[in-house]
C-alpha cells in the first residue's frame, strides 16, 4: 500500500527535490525501509545507529505524532499522509 | 490609567474591536514582552508589537547590524550598519510609537543571566537563530512559568508554537534535545527567503497579543507549519509528554544548560 510522505526542506536534496513521495508500507517503519532504498542516505538523517527516530525529528501520520501511537510500529491506512518535520532553528543571524 | 485622546485616535482600529476595546488596550498598553533576538523573527515582531501599543519592549541581542542581515531584518536600515542591533531597533521604535518603554540588553542570553532578564515580563518570544538560544529560553519559560512563543525558520519553511508552562506541551515535549553540533550546518549555508521572517515573527507577535488580550484559541498542543514555495498552513498536534525532561512529571532538567553549538543551525542537511 502506498502513502504519501511529505518530505522537509533539508531532506529534499536527497529525493531530488520531491516535497512529496509515494512510498510502500504497512508500518512507519518499513515506509522508511523503502525511502532509503529509493533516496539512499535518507535513513541515517532519521535514524539513529540504533534504528531509533532522532531525537529532533518528529513523523506524523496524519498531524498525529507517531511517539504518543505505536513509533514507528505505527501502522499506516489507505489515504494516510506522513509528515516528516524536524526542528528548525533559524530566526536571527 | 486613562487613554489619552491621542491614544484613543492612535489605537481606534484596535479599540473598535469588540475582543480589544479600551481596557483592552489599556492592558496592551501595560503589558511586557521580551523578546529574545533583533533579528529575522524579532524585527517584525518587534515593529507590530510597538504599534499594537505594548507598554514596554524588552529587546536582547548581543550583535551589530550585518549587510547580510537587511534581506529580512527590517528593523534596521542601511545606515544603522555596524551599529548595536538593540540601538537600531529601540529608535525605530521610539519613531513608530512614543507610547512604548524599550529596554535593552546588548549581550547573550546565558543559563547565568537568563532569570534576572525574564523577571518582570509578561510573555517572552523567541527570535533566535539557534538551537542553544531555544532549548535555554524554553527551559526559562518552563521554570520561571512564563507564556513563551517559539518561532523557527530555514529557507521557505517555517515553524510557531505557543508554550503555557504548566498547561500545555513545551518546546521539549516536541523535541527533546538540540540536535549534536557537527552534523548541523550554518543557517548561512542553508539560506532563507527573508520574507519567511515576517510571516512567522508577525504569527509570533499575533499570539503575543492574544496570550495578553486572554482572547481567542492559542497554538499551544499544535505546531504551526508554513511551506512557502506550496502555501501551505499545516498545525500538527503536540502533546504535553509526562516524560518531558524539563515540564514532565519527573524533571530531570531543572537548571538552566548553556549547550555549546554553532549558531543559526539545522539538522539533517
Amino acid at each position: 500500500m502506498a502513502v504519501t510522505v511529505r518530505i522537509p526542506t533539508p531532506l529534499r536534496k536527497l529525493t531530488g527535490n520531491q516535497s512529496e513521495i509515494r512510498e510502500e508500507g504497512g508500518t512507519i517503519r518499513e515506509v522508511l525501509k523503502n525511502l532509503e532504498v529509493h533516496y539512499p542516505g535518507i535513513g541515517e538523517r532519521l535514524t539513529d545507529e540504533s534504528g531509533e527516530l532522532r531525537r529532533f525529528i518528529n513523523i506524523y501520520v496524519n498531524e498525529e505524532d507517531i511517539r504518543f501511537q505505536d513509533g514507528l510500529d505505527t501502522k499506516i491506512k489507505l489515504g494516510d499522509e506522513v509528515s516528516i518535520i524536524p526542528a528548525i532553528a533559524g530566526g536571527a543571524e | 490609567m486613562e487613554l489619552s485622546e491621542d491614544q484613543i485616535e492612535r489605537y481606534s482600529r484596535h479599540i473598535l474591536l469588540p475582543e480589544v476595546g479600551g481596557k483592552g488596550q489599556k492592558r496592551l498598553l501595560s503589558s511586557r514582552i521580551l523578546i529574545i533576538g533583533a533579528g529575522g523573527l524579532g524585527s517584525p515582531a518587534a515593529l507590530y508589537l510597538a504599534a499594537a501599543g505594548v507598554g514596554t519592549i524588552g529587546i536582547v541581542d548581543m550583535d551589530v547590524v550585518d549587510l547580510s542581515n537587511l534581506q529580512r531584518q527590517i528593523i534596521h536600515t542601511t545606515e544603522d550598519l555596524d551599529r548595536p542591533k538593540v540601538e537600531s531597533a529601540r529608535e525605530k521604535i521610539a519613531g513608530l510609537n512614543p507610547d512604548v518603554t524599550v529596554t535593552t540588553y546588548p549581550f547573550a542570553l546565558t543559563a547565568a543571566n537568563a532569570r534576572e532578564i525574564v523577571a518582570g515580563y509578561d510573555v517572552i518570544l523567541d527570535g533566535t537563530d539557534n538551537f542553544p538560544a531555544k532549548f535555554l529560553i524554553n527551559d526559562l519559560a518552563v521554570m520561571t512559568r512564563k507564556p513563551l512563543v517559539h518561532g523557527g525558520i530555514l529557507r521557505f519553511v517555517g515553524q510557531v508554537l505557543t508554550v503555557l508552562p504548566g498547561e500545555s506541551a513545551c518546546y521539549r515535549c516536541l523535541f527533546r534535545e538540540p540536535p549534536p553540533a557537527g552534523a548541523v550546518p550554518t543557517c548561512s549555508e542553508a539560506g532563507v527567503l527573508g520574507v519567511i521572517a515576517g510571516v512567522i515573527g508577525t504569527i509570533q507577535a499575533t499570539e503575543a497579543i492574544k496570550i495578553l488580550l486572554e482572547k481567542g484559541h492559542l497554538l499551544t498542543n499544535r505546531l504551526m507549519t508554513y511551506d512557502a514555495l506550496t502555501t501551505t498552513f499545516r498545525p500538527v498536534s503536540v502533546r504535553r509528554s509526562p516524560k518531558c525532561p524539563v515540564c514532565g512529571d519527573h524533571p530531570t532538567i531543572t537548571e538552566l544548560i548553556d549547550y555549546e553549538q554553532p549558531v543559526c543551525t539545522t539538522p539533517g542537511i
